[in-house]
């Protein structure tokens, strides 16, 4: 089963076309990275996959329920405001930086969506929230604000917020871009254990490393189209594209 | 008249000049937020009201506005002017005028607010409402706690153009006192009077500002 489909997805800005028809799709389990130079389009993918973009052409499923299907007039077509709040509690997403609320507590983050969303009790939540943390090794964080977090603790903060909504799948925009250095094997163990746990993800990222550790496959993209997609150490190790090559390059250099 | 006599008048008017003031807040704050989105709307003609309206407001003195306010329904209605009319006519004017100041405040608090705090709502499934009341709303007004003190104090300053109408605060008082008694005491008396109040108002807010340093 297919958690998330995407079928030839349109996307421009100002008549500038970013996303020149792109098909991806995601099964249960499965763990995708995204790699490409900056404006290759992959941002803007993640966007209109998480409904914060709108999409031009194409259509959009989450576990066979369109969000987002071509119309008569092959224009994207939406679905309503009530399918749309129920598509978006099966995905998660996780910020480059973070975008926790500065004025709730590390707990209150992680219960406040549950609670007024969700509907769910403060018991309920709080418990879901102290397990989440626990895993996240920030059980003693739990009423600290974020301000007085490091980079990396925010960040598992924020995946625990998304977590604790229950997501059938997770997005990650490029989680250690804001990160110090040697704050990203925090975040790459994280993302591991959610693998090991059969999380769906789809991971935007620059770091090739992660790709490689995590990604069950790795797409790569250039100039608003997929160039080459494989497994990991196909496509980092072993490009067939000159693109990817030629990208890849400058990054080991 | 005895110095106690004239503190007793003025007395009255500092009641008077306090209850304008109470008022105008307890009227402007809230409408200020209305204002301000109207002002932010993507409905155009919303939004060109609301222009127009702000800049009018700030772009003719209060004690015109005031007088506008006391004397217009007469002049366009025919409407005979009451007594009581005239702290009502303050209060209409001071409201529409401070909401007016208020919402610019408000709007530069919420356009302040980052991108991806209403990203971060919208992916959790907050509706716009609970978005604006639980995340952006907070947010703001820590934001703009400086700038609306400042407003809050000129106000205090403000509530003394309603002798312009002849309401009895404060400052009429003490301008009639003066001018019967040939004395700078009322002056004095009103000067201080002011000040303390400042001086009260300005704290008060600052421990309002110091409570909401909890985060940054």
């Amino acid at each position: 089963m297919n958690v998330l489909e995407i079928e030839s997805l349109k996307k421009s800005f100002d008549g500038r076309e970013v996303l020149k028809g792109i098909s991806l799709s995601v099964a249960e389990g499965e763990v995708v990275a995204v790699i490409g130079p900056s404006g290759s389009g992959k941002s803007t993918l993640l966007r209109c996959a998480t409904l914060l973009e709108t999409m031009d052409g194409g259509a959009l499923r989450y576990l066979g329920r369109a969000a987002a299907e071509p119309g008569r007039d092959g224009k994207t077509v939406y679905a309503d405001a009530q399918a749309l709040k129920e598509i978006r509690s099966t995905f998660g997403l996780v910020f480059q930086n973070f975008n926790l609320f500065p004025h709730y507590s590390v707990l209150r983050n992680i219960i406040d969506a549950p609670m007024c969303v969700q509907k769910r009790s403060r018991a309920e939540a709080t418990e879901t929230a102290m397990a989440l943390l626990e895993k996240m090794g920030l059980a003693d964080r739990a009423e600290a604000y974020p301000y007085q977090l490091s980079g990396g603790e925010q960040q598992r903060v924020s995946i625990a917020r998304a977590l604790a909504m229950g997501p059938k799948m997770l997005f990650f925009d490029e989680p250690t871009s804001a990160l110090d250095p040697e704050l990203t094997g925090d975040i790459l163990r994280v993302i591991q254990s959610l693998a090991k746990e059969k999380m769906t993800m789809l991971i935007v990222t620059h770091e090739m490393a992660f790709a490689r550790s995590v990604a069950d496959r790795v797409i790569f993209m250039a100039g608003g189209v997929i160039v080459e997609e494989g497994k990991p150490e196909d496509v980092i190790d072993n490009p067939q594209n000159e693109r990817t090559r030629a990208f890849l390059t400058k990054l080991t250099r | 008249m005895s110095f106690q006599v004239m503190l007793q008048q003025l007395g009255s008017g500092m009641l008077t000049s306090m209850l304008i003031f109470a008022l105008t807040l307890l009227g402007s704050l809230p409408l200020a937020l209305p204002v301000a989105f109207g002002r932010m709307s993507r409905f155009a003609p919303l939004r060109m009201l609301m222009r127009v309206y702000i800049s009018f407001m700030r772009g003719t003195p209060l004690m015109l506005q005031l007088l506008v306010v006391y004397f217009g329904p007469w002049f366009l209605l025919k409407i005979p002017l009451s007594n009581g009319y005239r702290f009502y006519a303050v209060i209409i004017a001071f409201v529409l005028n401070y909401a007016a100041y208020f919402a610019e405040i408000y709007r530069a608090g919420i356009e302040s607010i980052p991108r991806g705090q209403y990203e971060a709502a919208e992916v959790l499934g907050y509706s716009r409402g609970q978005t604006f009341r639980r995340i952006i709303f907070p947010q703001m007004v820590k934001r703009i706690l400086p700038p609306v003190t400042n407003e809050i104090i000129t106000l205090i300053k403000d509530t003394s153009l309603a002798f312009a109408i002849g309401v009895l605060e404060m400052f009429t008082l003490a301008k009639q006192i003066a001018s019967a008694e040939k004395s700078m005491i009322p002056f004095v008396a009103a000067a201080a009077f002011y000040y303390i109040f400042n001086a009260v108002v300005a704290w008060a807010m600052e421990r309002f500002e110091r409570k909401l340093s909890y985060y940054r």
